[in-house]
């Protein structure tokens, strides 16, 4: 099996983690191959703390931030940003808003200002407001259109039922015409602070600077009112196969998703059922079910599986874009390559494939200062150990074809599966 | 970003492009064929990207399923695009796998096997491909503006072609077409990152040097007679939101006026990434369009764009009209902006902000060993590699006289087709 050399690898000599004393803590590597710098982070403010009425309250927060500040209104900001040609962006998740930002080396003060100035100072004029929320509504309407996308969030309706992720955090037209522009400002005064706040730069910049440049602009920022994250309610499982069909008029493809749910990234889980995703809908091109549904049948232009794995359940699934007429045909292919996943597991040949692609790729993944970035989040996120990527091949190759057959018993069940078919 | 790279010229013709960076223990290997949907024919559109499909489909030695196993297997990424005048192959791998690219790129420029039973499970495919397409409002706008723009240059179809070529096309249509163009002589390898100039080219000639060189293939040459008149189109179809498309011929990427254009663009619209990985893009929150359109709420969303071809293609600017706005309305602001463009004096302030971003766009696509492959082979599809290097000098020079000139030449209404896309809101039901 191929080995890495593990010096390319980021590792506890190489990432400098600093905690400010406001609890920001702030992550960095060095990289002087290209005269530029990512940043990304986040912090605990995601749609978990949405009502139902205002769902989309969190994402429009976060949309909100860069429409002006008390230093800069709306022109400046992006004056000041894209005349250095640099971007800076937020969005929110279920459990965090987030943000990524990139400028030359030379410009990282500024933008490191610009972002304390978004995290801190927002002002939400009214004018910017409503016109985000056209382009949000318009989006929505967008959204609508989209095949997948409606396949995709009718899925998690199904799977996460009772539970805050059957949400769509960009929420619905009538919840975004309910939000007005106090509850933004007032989602921002409570939620937003330093508690949870993780920040990570990658690039052409002396790490042991960092912390002091971003200690500048964040580290007197207080805010008490934080409150703790909400308590996820237990998911419930499904007790049958649910189908629900949403349906497109005029559209000349349909797409259907099919799966249920899957582990959380802490789980010991997590790997063997990575490894297992492989094997049915990712290796090569997209593994047994890319071999089953359009390599042999012709069925589709796209046709994978995917593990998504974060804080809480996760979603494991099957998805295909395939003619209105060929969905029913699709469906009992990807039906039947899951029970043969469930009955058999893995073979070690395909084991052992999907392993070496992991550990081969790694790389890849971390050639640019964005992959760096994602991989030192990854790592504070979810607690995995500054060694992670140096013990990676070793956790990578630990799976056995055993432990991706129990993984796989344990969460894919082919008589309670989620069906989500949106098209004409 | 480093500069050198070196250049070489095999006996069958085949050009070699090699740049070391040791930045990462990669190397990304790009196959590029002069070859795209510019040479098809009436009856056969598409039949480029087909045979792009039909190269993952196996050769005696590798069979489909073998090759993406085993770039897989070996930690590598793969994948190919057909575009207007080229179709490209690349693999990027771990430092000491590339080998495996470098040989089923020598293996499929003349062994593939083309085999009828995964012609026809192919073109069931391409159909799904052409049929996802055709759910976005956009490529169905798109495709109707580029059709309107090209009633000559063999530009006017888009690279999937269309739906009666798809489903007539026969094996041996494809297979004569790989033979015609697949040739050493008619392709360019180029190749960056990890690896030693002297070992790589000596590799190179073991596993290329030996492919004959063909007949040189031919190339359709029809320009598109001047346009005399503004022409304007619409296009109805599922939806809430109306889109415009409004497309000018403009120059080809080795036209000096090239570089104006791509300024005005900037100014226009914002900065385009001409990066195919890595780098993402800058924002056009203070770009002219943005402010007159978005910030006056005719639009939600503006964006522009202009391709480097080796003939004259299009610049285009893609509007999301405001829910309560007319698209006329959105068509008369941007028109007013057109204006002021050709009727003022630009600061030179602006063109340097301008070529800043472009700088940092470049940076940002430095990061990225496959994208320096990419560039390495992708401007001698339509100029030589020296263009890539030479672009921001080429940018900052270009003055207010230069892009007011190119203004008026390229950004006037007989010049464009103007497209719509109407929404006959059709309602989702769940």
């Amino acid at each position: 099996m191929k080995t890495v050399n593990q010096h390319s690898l980021p590792g506890p000599d190489d990432i400098t983690r600093v905690i400010l004393l406001n609890s920001i803590t702030v992550l960095a590597r060095t990289n002087f191959n290209s005269p530029s710098v990512v940043i990304s982070g986040y912090l605990p403010c995601g749609s978990l703390f949405d009502t139902d009425e205002k769902l989309g309250l969190a994402d429009f927060t976060a949309s909100g931030l860069l429409r002006g500040s008390e230093k800069r209104n709306f022109q400046k900001i992006f004056d000041d940003l894209e005349s250095a040609g640099a971007n800076l962006s937020f969005s929110a998740g279920g459990h965090t808003a987030g943000f990524t930002g990139r400028c030359l080396s030379e410009d990282l003060p500024l933008l490191l200002d610009l972002l304390a100035d978004a995290l801190r100072r927002p002002v939400f004029p009214s004018e910017q407001v409503e016109r985000l929320r056209a382009q949000t509504l318009t989006g929505l309407a967008i959204r609508a259109q989209d095949t997948a996308e409606m396949a995709s969030l009718t899925f998690d309706q199904i799977v996460f039922d009772g539970h805050p992720y059957a949400r769509p955090g960009d929420g619905w037209p009538d919840t975004i015409q309910a939000i007005t522009r106090d509850d933004l400002a007032d989602f921002h005064r409570i939620h937003y602070g330093p508690q949870g706040l993780v920040l990570a730069i990658v690039g052409a910049v002396d790490p042991k600077a960092i912390a002091g440049q971003v200690a500048k602009v964040l580290e007197d920022w207080t805010n008490p009112s934080q409150p703790e994250q909400p308590v996820l309610p237990e998911l419930k499982s499904l007790k049958k196969t649910v189908t629900r069909k949403v349906k497109i008029p005029g559209k000349s493809q349909a797409d259907l998703v099919i799966g249920t749910s899957g582990p959380r990234r802490k789980d010991p889980e997590f790997m063997p059922a990575s490894l297992g995703n492989s094997v049915l809908g990712q290796f090569g091109m997209a593994g047994r079910i890319g071999e089953v549904v359009r390599e042999k049948s012709g069925l589709a232009y796209y046709a994978s599986s995917s593990l998504s794995a974060g804080v809480g359940p996760g979603a494991w699934d099957v998805s295909a874009g395939v003619s209105p007429g060929n969905v029913q045909k699709a469906r009992d292919l990807i039906c039947k390559e899951i029970e043969r996943f469930v009955e058999k597991g893995v073979t070690v040949e395909e084991l052992t494939d999907s392993q070496s692609n992991f550990v081969g790729r790694l790389p890849l993944s971390l050639e640019s200062n964005a992959g760096v970035v994602n991989a030192l989040l990854n790592i504070e996120r979810f607690d995995l150990g500054l060694d992670y990527y140096h013990r990676y091949p070793d956790l990578v190759r630990a799976v056995t074809p055993e432990n991706v057959l129990a993984t796989a018993c344990k969460y894919l069940h082919p008589d309670k599966l989620a069906v989500a078919i949106a098209g004409s | 970003m480093t500069k050198s790279y070196s250049e070489h010229l095999l006996a069958n013709d085949l050009k070699v492009l090699l740049k070391e960076i040791h930045t990462a223990p990669l190397v990304s290997s790009w196959i590029w064929y002069r070859v795209g949907s510019r040479d098809e024919t009436t009856g056969h559109t598409g039949i480029s990207h087909w045979c792009e499909h039909m190269q993952f489909k196996g050769t005696p030695q590798f069979p489909s399923s073998v090759m993406d196993r085993a770039v897989s297997r070996n930690g590598g990424m793969w994948n190919a695009f057909t575009y207007l005048d080229w179709t490209t192959y690349f693999e990027t791998m771990p430092t000491d796998k590339i080998d495996l690219g470098l040989h089923i790129e020598a293996d499929r420029m003349v062994n593939s096997l083309f085999d009828e039973k995964e012609v026809a499970s192919e073109r069931t495919v391409i159909i799904s491909e052409r049929e996802g397409s055709e759910n976005e409002p956009f490529f169905l706008l798109g495709e109707a503006v580029q059709n309107a723009t090209f009633r000559v240059h063999p530009y006017h179809h888009e690279v999937i072609g269309d739906m009666p070529d798809l489903k007539f096309m026969s094996r041996d249509d494809l297979f004569d077409h790989y033979r015609t163009f697949y040739t050493p002589n008619n392709a360019v390898l180029s190749i960056a990152g990890d690896f030693k100039t002297s070992e790589m080219l000596a590799r190179i000639r073991d596993l290329y040097e030996q492919i004959p060189a063909s007949p040189t293939p031919p190339r359709i040459s029809r320009p598109e007679p001047a346009a005399c008149g503004e022409h304007q189109l619409t296009v109805e179809g599922p939806g809430e939101t109306t889109y415009l498309d409004i497309s000018y011929h403009a120059p080809s990427a080795n036209d000096p006026d090239f570089f104006p254009v791509m300024v005005l663009d900037s100014l226009l619209s914002g900065p385009s990434s001409l990066n195919m990985f890595g780098g993402g893009g800058i924002s056009n929150k203070t770009s002219r369009l943005y402010r007159s359109l978005v910030e006056k709420e005719l639009a939600v969303s503006v964006g522009g764009g202009l391709a480097a071809t080796a003939d004259p293609f299009l610049y285009s600017v893609v509007i999301t009209v405001h829910p309560k706005c007319k698209p006329d309305e959105a068509l008369a602001a941007f028109d007013d902006e057109i204006k002021r463009i050709q009727d003022e004096r630009i600061p030179v302030a602006e063109i340097n902000r301008a070529i800043k971003q472009a700088r940092a766009l470049f940076a940002y696509g430095s990061e990225n060993i496959t994208n320096q492959a990419f560039w390495l082979g992708h401007a001698e599809m339509f100029a030589a590699y020296d263009w890539f290097l030479t672009y921001l000098e080429k940018l900052a020079a270009v003055t207010p006289a230069d892009l007011q000139k190119a203004a008026q030449k390229y950004l006037r209404p007989q010049n464009r087709v103007v497209g719509t896309y109407i929404p006959t809101s059709a309602e989702v039901q769940s």
